[in-house]
């Protein structure tokens, strides 16, 4: 006969106000293997836990059902007391009375409340007498860190598990690490020039012995679980040998090609073989392969004529690595939506209507104009310029539903720069909203309209269009209520900022979930901000939703605690409830792994004593199995069970009816 | 190819010339626009409350009768177009009211007819590189500006002809016809409509702003798809100003018919003081 | 301007008609503005697009039946073309008409209409000025 001991929470009026505990107590008493019941006003408090501990060893009890909160909660608190008082920790089940029950009627006279407690009583009560021990699960971990995208998100992370003591290689898609914020001219709302604070990390880096850079590389495949993840890399060919290269610029002065810049959003050119920008790191260039006549046609080969060290090989061709990590930090940024999306505003066709973007490469000192502010169409100073917010955000219709963040502060940002730069111009805004919650953010905007002049128009613009070699932005000034018409010189485009377009097939490969707008989800939005359900991949940056620097290094650090905290030690536990084969019944139809959504379910050969493959049987990883349950529905021989959920428990409760 | 056609009210009276030019292009390219037997005005405007039943049976009842015609049904005036699309659109797409439409016309109308603009069939059935081999005589030295105004294209998801605010399926006729279109950014703007009846001082200020565009972007002649826009573009002509008095207003089909070698005094160039004729003249092409 | 608010005119059966005969739903609007700036009649409106719809959410509806706008708007569906709320405030002004109109109350008569202009004129200017100003 079993001992079971139960305990009622009265979670002080929370549970009490609609449900007699004490009765329940009494009632439960008499069932047949309960040995001790009680009731208490703040069970998980501390002496809650104390008479908790002294009536499981008083008692000699081997089963406990905690009445109370959700096992969010507290399940954690009350299997840890149980296990200090010598119990196995998965003996002790919580039934939910208070957010399945006590919350959600309203009986005064308790009577509603009383029974169903009662009812979610005896069903944990039966299905605690089927429980069996279970015993953590412990996993080796490689102590490697991978990070995905050298932003300032990734890099901050890197920084921080290195300085932690362990290897981290960053794999960044373009030639060089730096991201979005190596663009930026200077940064709201202290005004420091953005890579005069972002160029000392990126060396950093560089230099740092614990990290490697994957620069020119992409994330083909991940593959294993938390502590155990094989990853394999794409490092595409630069053709340029990066252990005898200098980055002296021979190659890239004397090349007679060229080709848009990305790096400076088509405001300039760059050469076919190439470092995106100066200060790049590392500084090694590539060779665009799709514009090099060398390459398309053995024609011209002036690089590798020039090159002192002999770097340049143009037989190099793409390699795949793969190497072993135990925590992925995922951290790829963000794209601005493209002004073709804006059919009011010229689809893009109008050359000086440009993104907020591309006019901080105008600003920036080592930008395509060193600086100054000037048309992309005949390189004059605009002395009127319109900047539009909430170009695409805040767009159900046309664009996204969601605030951009961060296009409020950086517009003020522009405005201000435009003031220092061109003295005698007026900058106009448009608006919908000031949003600009932050340290000294208010403050900044205040200082952008009261100090340099920017105008502030309340409303939305509906059209910008040519007349006369002017930009007409013709919009509404709601706090007036009139229709205004700006002519302008040039107009900047506040894009929204959305999700890469690789965002879901990166999520695919890594088994990580998105949201409509593909912003990678975190375990819960405010409690496991850089955590995703497939433990071991932590996310960090814009990649999660809108965010501005210091959030984006925020996250970066957090991530690194989360990863230094996976590498404390040599193997990690962790909860048991993972699924479990029969051998004896499964017949290997491998609907269950077709159905697992982790890839924790393995084809697992059985030999006879010569060696010969008898059968075959499918076996659950237990260091990937998430304990969904999946598997277990989709076993047509009822072959899979999940330890913790057996089907023996679940009817056992059921059958408390 | 034989295309049933609801000409409406205005094609069959004042813009008679509009009609004319596009059956005989129609024929010069190879399809036959065969009116309706029977039609009624389509109310010449869509009612915008959508419990506005009452609007929705006249179009409604164009519709089922055309249904008997074909499975298609082609237009010319911008209006008619944008009713009688839209209407079909809750036909099709809205149970309740196309129930109450239906019980109140003692008819079972579907919304399957596929309503097309003239346009349409120039762009999507014939084909404008087709078009270009047809012409005859070609519009060289015309500097047109195309003019849409709004029912040709909003609301975009009823409508769907072309891109809202940047629509081209007009330069792309006047390109085939060897015309050089004009851009101009008023050309998706409203011309003031049916306030023609009472507020002339709007009426002029917006057909005033729409032709001094087109003019300051170096239109010669503007070219319409609605005979009220051409009313209103005309009748305010002379109080807007020097610049843009005397612009000939034509109709897309007029040049059409014109390019494809129509007889000059069948097209109806008359109107407006004779302001078309008198162009045309000066480039040579008459 | 001072205004008195209180629920029962924010939440009126009269607002309530009014988004029933329009089918646009006026807590939708979020006031960008860009209605008003797109708007070709906005600047002959005595109260123009955008602050149409928050008098409505105000529940003012007596200063929209005074002003002209709903008699203004030609209903070239500019408004609603760019409203990124998908909001047709041409929509809500018919809405408005139309409880004018359906009381027999007519904005124009129609021997007020000059005769050359009836003669002259394309029917559907006439039709429609009809089916927008006479009940």
């Amino acid at each position: 006969m079993p001992r079971i001991g139960v305990f009622v929470c009265q979670c002080g009026n929370n549970i009490e106000s609609t449900v007699d505990t004490q009765k329940v107590a009494d009632e439960t008493k008499k069932l047949p293997g309960v040995v001790h019941t009680e009731s208490y006003k703040f069970m998980c408090s501390s002496p809650g836990q104390e008479s908790f501990k002294k009536a499981i060893k008083e008692n000699k009890l081997d089963g406990i059902v905690v009445s109370a909160c959700s096992p969010h909660m507290h399940e954690k608190t009350f299997r840890r007391a149980a296990e200090a008082a010598g119990l196995n920790p998965f003996q002790c089940e919580i039934a939910n009375i208070r957010e399945q029950c006590s919350w959600v009627h309203h009986d005064p006279t308790k009577k509603v409340g009383t029974a169903k407690t009662m009812d979610l009583t005896r069903m944990t009560i039966q299905r605690l007498k089927k429980n069996r021990d279970l015993t953590k699960i412990t996993i080796p971990v490689t102590k490697r860190a991978l990070v995905i995208g050298g932003g300032i998100a990734g890099i901050q992370a890197a920084l921080d598990i290195a300085d932690g003591g362990h290897e981290v290689v960053i794999v960044e898609k373009e030639p060089s690490i730096g991201g979005n914020m190596a663009r930026l001219s200077e940064t709201f709302p202290t005004m420091d020039c953005s890579q005069c604070i972002l160029t000392p990390k990126m060396v950093e880096a560089e230099l740092h012995d614990k990290i490697s850079l994957y620069t020119y590389s992409e994330v083909e495949k991940v593959d294993g679980y938390i502590g155990n993840f094989s990853v394999t890399i794409k490092k595409k060919a630069k053709f340029v040998d990066e252990s005898t290269c200098t980055g002296c610029g021979e190659c890239w002065e004397k090349c007679p090609f060229k080709a848009d810049s990305e790096f400076e959003l088509g405001l300039s050119k760059r050469k076919v073989i190439y470092t995106p920008f100066p200060q790049a790191v590392p500084n090694i260039p590539v060779i665009d392969k799709t514009r090099c006549p060398k390459i398309l046609k053995d024609k011209c080969g002036l690089c590798a004529k020039v090159c002192g060290p002999q770097s340049i090989d143009f037989t190099q061709e793409d390699q795949l690595v793969t190497e072993e990590f135990g925590a992925i930090v995922v951290a790829t940024g963000y794209d601005l939506m493209p002004k073709s999306k804006f059919g009011e505003y010229g689809y893009g066709k109008i050359t000086d209507v440009i993104s907020g973007m591309q006019f901080e490469r105008l600003a920036s000192a080592s930008g395509p104009t060193g600086g100054a502010i000037k048309r992309p169409s005949d390189g004059t100073e605009p002395k009127n310029i319109v900047f539009i917010q909430c170009a695409g955000s805040r767009d159900e219709k046309r664009g996204v539903s969601y605030c951009s963040k961060i296009c409020c502060m950086y517009t003020a940002k522009h405005t201000m720069l435009y003031r220092h730069k061109v003295h005698d111009g007026q900058a106009y805004v448009f608006y919908m909203d000031i949003r600009s919650g932050g340290k000294r953010y208010e403050e900044f905007v205040r200082g952008a309209i009261e100090h340099d002049g920017a105008m502030y128009l309340r409303g939305r613009v509906s059209r910008v269009y040519e007349k006369d070699g002017k930009i007409i932005v013709q919009g509404a000034d709601t706090l007036s209520g009139s229709q205004v018409e700006i002519e302008a010189d040039m107009v900047v485009l506040a894009t929204a900022l959305v999700s890469r377009d690789s965002a879901t097939t990166v999520a695919q490969t890594l088994g990580i979930g998105y949201d409509k707008d593909k912003f990678y989800n975190e375990y819960h939005p405010k409690l496991k901000p850089v955590e995703t359900v497939t433990a071991g991949v932590f996310l960090a940056g814009t990649c999660v939703g809108p965010m501005d620097i210091p959030e984006s290094v925020s996250q970066g650090s957090a991530v690194a605690s989360k990863t230094l905290a996976l590498f404390s030690s040599d193997k990690m536990a962790r909860e048991p409830i993972t699924a479990d084969v029969n051998t004896q019944t499964c017949n290997a139809c491998w609907d269950c792994l077709n159905a697992c959504p982790y890839v924790a379910i393995d084809k697992t050969e059985v030999k006879d004593r010569k060696g010969n493959v008898v059968k075959m049987l499918a076996t659950v990883n237990a260091g990937l199995c998430q304990g969904c349950g999946v598997c277990v529905c989709a076993c047509r021989s009822k072959a899979i069970d999940l330890n913790g959920y057996t089907d023996e428990q679940v009817y056992a409760a059921i059958a408390t009816f | 190819m034989k295309i049933p056609y609801y000409p409406g009210c205005t094609l069959n009276t004042v813009a008679k010339d509009f009609d004319t030019s596009a059956k005989e292009s129609a024929r010069a390219v190879g399809f036959e626009m065969e009116d309706l037997e029977q039609w009624n005005c389509c109310g010449a405007s869509f009612p915008l409350t959508p419990d506005n039943i009452m609007g929705l049976s006249a179009p409604a009842k164009v519709l089922s009768g055309a249904k008997k015609a074909g499975d298609t049904l082609t237009t010319l005036c911008s209006v008619c177009y944008n009713v009688l699309k839209r209407t079909n659109k809750v036909m099709q797409d809205d149970k309740t009211r196309r129930k109450s439409v239906n019980e109140f016309m003692e008819d079972d109308y579907d919304g399957s007819l596929k309503i097309v603009h003239y346009l349409e069939v120039l762009r999507d059935d014939i084909g404008f590189a087709k078009l270009k081999e047809t012409v005859t005589k070609p519009l060289e030295g015309i500097k047109a500006g195309a003019y849409y105004g709004c029912m040709l294209l909003r609301p975009f998801d009823d409508i769907g002809i072309d891109n809202a605010e940047a629509p081209t399926i007009m330069e792309d006729m006047l390109k085939a016809l060897g015309a050089t279109p004009v851009e101009f950014p008023d050309k998706i703007e409203c011309c003031g409509a049916h306030l023609a009846m009472n507020n002339k001082e709007v009426v002029t200020r917006l057909s005033g702003n729409v032709i001094d565009s087109a003019v300051r972007e170096g239109a010669e002649i503007i070219v319409t798809t609605c005979p009220l826009c051409q009313y209103n573009l005309e009748s305010v002509q002379e109080s807007v100003g020097a610049t843009a008095a005397g612009v000939p207003i034509v109709y897309f089909t007029q040049l059409l018919g014109l390019a494809l070698g129509q007889d000059i005094e069948q097209l109806g160039f008359d109107a407006n003081g004779g302001a078309a004729k008198k162009y045309l003249k000066r480039k040579g092409l008459l | 301007m001072k205004i008195k608010l209180n629920k029962n005119d924010i939440d009126s059966a009269l607002i309530q008609q009014i988004e029933r005969m329009s089918g646009e739903t006026i807590k939708r609007c979020y006031q960008c503005g860009n209605c008003s700036g797109g708007c070709p009649v906005s600047y002959a409106m005595d109260i123009p697009p955008t602050q149409v719809m928050r008098y409505l959410q105000l529940g003012m509806v007596e200063e929209l039946m005074e002003a002209n706008s709903m008699w203004v708007c030609v209903g070239c569906l500019q408004c609603f073309s760019r409203c990124p709320q998908s909001v047709s405030v041409a929509n809500t002004l018919e809405g408005l008409r139309q409880l004018v109109l359906r009381k027999g109350v007519d904005h124009d008569r129609i021997e007020d209409i000059p005769l050359p202009m009836l003669k002259s004129a394309p029917q559907q200017a006439i039709v429609c000025g009809f089916r927008k100003f006479v009940s």
